[in-house]
């Protein structure tokens, strides 16, 4: 059942199209040799370009190229041999030069795909219209002093790439699902980290409303929303807004509006913000950015394997069921944690271990993959403890709760705490005799046929093992003893 | 004197120990002294840093460490950024800024040996044909009219400042930008070789920009040799400048002495153009003469969008000027006029800062790219730029050199064409086609007029092909033996 907007009218489907500005990893900025990274002093990365001062010319930096092209190949993309650089002209006094360098007519990324799973486990294709290159402005600090705004210049001219999407969302849960995969794609080609905290990556939200089979109507611009669930939300906030506002007689005017998070709402920016003409002209300083096939050609060979791909492969590869193959290559770092669990070990069990136990201690103790206390090498060790019978599946649980708040490896553990399995039969025969012996009753009803007892009995030798019995030599003594 | 010297004399003076750099500095900067306040040449002398660059010189000297400029006395446009020296652009707004960093064309010629006696007045960020628009007043033209002393003449824009200087030998040469005719129009009216060589040619980096599309730095000099001499020094491929040319400087010197035997010299005949003096005509008869007498061949040629040539630039210029412009904005540097909004802080600042024609542009470049006028005016300009380079390159397929004449008046005075902007624009009618079109380009002086005033004639080339423009240049000086002087000079 598609998502629908039920008015009072009948229902109403979304539309949607996201802008992602999503800053590009790189050492130095789109067109300085200043350093690119994040959360340094303010002012302390600012060249002379940067502040824009008198005389002072752009070069482009070729990385900053190389990073977009990736993107775009990574997005099954067309890639623009010739693509050109703009002016959007705008005075803001945390942009020194006066304008923007950015690609308004041709872009260096055309159009592309890109394939999300949703819930239901259909699989639907987003359109990228274009993804261009463009330098971001510094950061206005409006509440350092009580009349005065101060100017952090560290981030003006840190290279973005601005990925456009096609209307082609037609729920929240779409667009979620399409921020998600597209992040996942630029983490795993490492062209930008996709925090949406520290801003790196930035959504506009294009949304519209219409009875189905109708052209697009009016919509509006949702500016710089800072996470996927925010989105989420502001998109069915909207689109409830929209259709109210058509419903009620009234018609939507084409604006930009800001998301309150805390309310939950989308309000109009001021009118005056939005009054812009841009005087967009080619940037006189540059020259049009020409690739060459070859060079694009080499950075294809060196792309690395994309999560479609990588899902593809753990399905085949390792057996895994789609779902689990989806929320392991979710993220880079799983599908990589993953693989070196599984590495010559049982992928099913490597895969239950990741998803299940793993990933519920990360939760519990808020800790992603980098910060996790346990390293793949050795959650992989504990499996083998499995295998090779040291432990059991039942202590093995309670030496990966000691892994998650010691980060110790577990055979450490297992000896430190002596959690080695038992499967010497006299201490198994020993204590299965005392539990036959302590427990006559019970011994005669099993044997009159209440057989659920059995479970007693293996639990009881175990509680008197401590845990540490081997479970299919218990199971095989209780039987014999008690039959 | 020391101060009629050419750079080329004064090299060898300087290698022989004739004079030292030190008498050499020394004697212009007398002059400076003498003749600025009059003149008006200069916005800031360094008196101080020049003296201890003629020093350093000496010493150099005395090591043997001898290169192509050491010792040379030099002026340099207001317009290229000069480390800890004030760089004004002739503008309020810039009038207390101090570059921290040099010019990449300005670092060529401080490690090839020069020395900067200072910065040399323009038009207010080079808008302009006669200096009239500097914040720091106007520059007078060394030149006087025969039939009447009074009148006190232009020196032409933008780069008066760095022309006078030069004509009144109280610098040896000078730096100089030309966007729309900016060198080599007042070179003319000052008696002087100016060259604008092809696009890309001397690094763009740390000038203070005017229009990026059609800024060319590029020398004054006195004769063609010394201007080849300077262009040497100040050219070079500049990774720093993303349109600057990767390609090896030339000898320009021998360039000079090549001769113009078996070269086709076009004549454009658009450059006809109704109203130009009589004069003006006679002189480049006599400039196609010379030419055929040295063995050229002379070739009429035609270039069929020389007429949207002015109307073009003053689409392009401002246009870009209008969002180059856009930096000033009181934030980071340069004069700061409060206000209670950060809009009423741009307003004021800029309206304080900015001159009138500078205004009238940016105005103008904002028009032309706005929303609803984009297509007509800017796109359209964009168009024939693209014809008029066409127009060259057909030609140059044809002939070595084009020879027109650099203006269509000699020097006028200060208030004449003054109430009427396009009046001004005019004197850019001959040399706007070789900024659109990034083609080289030099004035040489030619002859005088019957007022005794300087008129040249100029040379157009093939793009990144300054050399045969010297060597046409040269032959043109050889013929003229061109030796008048001005009135008001260094020791008179």
């Amino acid at each position: 059942m598609a998502y629908a907007i039920e008015g009072t009218t009948g229902p109403w489907e979304v539309v949607v199209g996201l802008e992602v500005h999503a800053q590009v990893i790189s050492q130095s900025k789109l067109f300085s040799g200043s350093s690119a990274a994040f959360g340094a002093e303010p002012n302390t990365q600012v060249s002379f370009v940067d502040a824009g001062f008198p005389g002072m010319l752009p070069v482009i930096n070729r990385e900053c190229v190389a990073q977009a092209v990736r993107t775009g190949l990574g997005l099954n993309a067309v890639i623009h041999k010739v693509s050109r650089f703009d002016r959007k002209n705008y005075f803001y006094a945390d942009m020194p030069q006066g304008y923007q360098i950015s690609q308004y007519e041709h872009p260096v990324v055309g159009t592309g795909i890109v394939e999300v799973e949703l819930a239901d486990g259909s699989v639907k294709q987003i359109g990228v219209t274009r993804l261009h290159l463009e330098q971001d402005a510094g950061k206005s600090l409006h509440d350092q002093h009580t009349t005065k705004t101060f100017i952090d210049l560290n981030r003006s001219g840190v290279a973005l790439m601005e990925i456009v999407s096609e209307p082609d969302i037609r729920s929240p849960e779409e667009a979620g699902a399409y921020l998600r995969k597209l992040r996942s794609i630029l983490r795993y080609l490492g062209t930008c980290d996709g925090n949406m905290e520290e801003g790196s990556m930035r959504a506009d939200v294009n949304v519209s409303v219409r009875k189905a089979g109708e052209p697009y109507r009016t919509r509006c611009e949702i500016k710089n929303v800072n996470s996927i669930r925010f989105v989420m939300q502001a998109v069915e906030a909207e689109a409830a807004r929209q259709v109210e506002v058509w419903e009620s007689g009234g018609e939507v005017r084409q604006e930009t509006r800001l998301f309150d998070s805390n309310r939950g709402i989308t309000r109009p920016m001021r009118s005056k913000e939005d009054a812009h003409d841009y005087r967009y002209f080619p940037d006189p300083d540059l020259l049009p950015l020409v690739l060459e096939q070859s060079w694009i050609d080499a950075l294809k060979a060196s792309l690395p394997e994309l999560p479609d791909a990588k899902q593809a492969r753990f399905r085949s590869d390792y057996g895994l069921t789609q779902y689990d193959a989806a929320v392991l290559v979710a993220e880079k770092a799983t599908a990589d944690f993953f693989e070196t669990v599984a590495k010559g070990r049982d992928p099913k069990i490597a895969a239950n271990w990741v998803t299940g136990d793993f990933f519920a201690a990360l939760n519990r103790a808020g800790a992603s993959i980098e910060t996790s206390p346990v390293s793949a090498a050795n959650l992989g060790a504990l499996l083998d403890l499995i295998v090779d019978k040291t432990i059991n599946g039942r202590i093995a649980k309670d030496v990966f709760e000691a892994m998650v708040e010691t980060g110790k490896d577990p055979a450490a553990i297992v000896e430190e705490k002596g959690l080695k399995q038992v499967t010497d039969t006299g201490a198994i025969d020993a204590a299965v005799d005392a539990i036959v012996a302590a427990n006559p009753d019970k011994v005669a009803e099993y044997r009159s046929g209440r057989e659920k007892l059995f479970g007693f009995f293996v639990g009881q030798t175990m509680k008197a093992m401590a845990g540490k019995g081997n479970p299919a030599l218990i199971n095989d003594t209780l039987k014999r003893r008690l039959a | 004197m020391l101060t009629d010297l050419t750079i080329a004399q004064a090299q060898a003076g300087l290698k022989a120990k004739t004079f030292s750099a030190v008498e050499l500095t020394q004697a212009h900067l007398t002059g400076v002294d003498a003749l600025n306040p009059r003149l008006n040449a200069f916005i800031t002398v360094s008196h101080a840093k020049a003296r201890d660059q003629a020093k350093a010189a000496d010493e150099a000297i005395a090591r043997g460490d001898i290169r192509p400029l050491t010792g040379i006395p030099l002026a340099i446009k207001d317009l290229f950024c000069t480390e800890g020296i004030r760089t004004t652009a002739a503008s309020r707004i810039l009038e207390s800024f101090i570059p921290p960093y040099e010019s990449t064309v300005t670092a060529n010629l401080l490690n090839d040996g020069a020395v900067f006696l200072g910065k040399t007045n323009l038009d207010e960020f080079a808008m302009g044909s006669s200096n009239m628009t500097s914040a720091f007043g106007p520059v007078e033209n060394p030149w006087k009219r025969r039939q009447d002393q009074n009148a006190v003449l232009v020196p032409g824009g933008s780069s008066g400042g760095s022309a006078a200087a030069v004509a009144a030998r109280i610098a040896m040469g000078a730096t100089g930008t030309d966007t729309g005719g900016s060198i080599r129009q007042p070179a003319s009216f000052c008696g002087l070789v100016g060259v604008k060589p092809s696009y890309g040619r001397c690094s763009r980096w740390g000038v203070v920009a005017f229009a990026s599309s059609l800024d060319h730095p590029g020398p004054f000099a006195r004769t063609v040799q010394d201007g080849a001499i300077l262009l040497g020094s100040m050219a070079s491929h500049d990774p720093k400048d993303s349109t600057s040319a990767d390609r090896p400087v030339p000898d320009y010197q021998a360039a000079c002495k090549r001769g113009v035997k078996g070269l086709r010299i076009g004549v454009p005949r658009e450059y006809r153009v109704d109203g130009m003096p009589a004069e003006i005509e006679a002189l480049w008869q006599q400039g196609i003469a010379w030419l055929r007498d040295a063995g050229a061949e002379i070739v009429d040629v035609s270039l069929p969008h020389t007429k949207y040539g002015l109307a073009t630039y003053y689409i392009v210029a401002p246009a870009e000027a209008s969002s180059n412009l856009a930096r000033y904005d009181g934030v980071r540097f340069g004069l700061r006029k409060d206000g209670a909004e950060l809009s009423d802080m741009y307003g004021n600042t800029r309206a304080a800062g900015f001159g009138a024609e500078v205004r009238r542009r940016i105005l103008i470049g904002t028009y032309v790219l706005s929303a609803g006028y984009y297509d007509a005016y800017y796109l359209r300009a964009q168009k024939v730029r693209a014809l008029i380079l066409r127009d060259f390159n057909e030609v140059f397929a044809n002939v070595d050199a084009l020879l027109t004449p650099t203006t269509p008046s000699a020097a006028f005075a200060q208030g004449e064409k003054m109430d009427d902007p396009i009046q001004m624009y005019l004197n850019d009618l001959f040399t706007v086609g070789a900024n659109l079109a990034g083609v080289p380009a030099i004035s040489v002086p030619a002859g005088l007029d019957s007022n005794g005033l300087p008129l040249g004639l100029q040379i157009i080339g093939k793009n990144f092909d300054e050399e045969t423009v010297f060597a046409v240049s040269a032959e043109i000086e050889r013929a003229a033996g061109f030796t008048a002087l001005p009135q008001i000079r260094a020791g008179m």
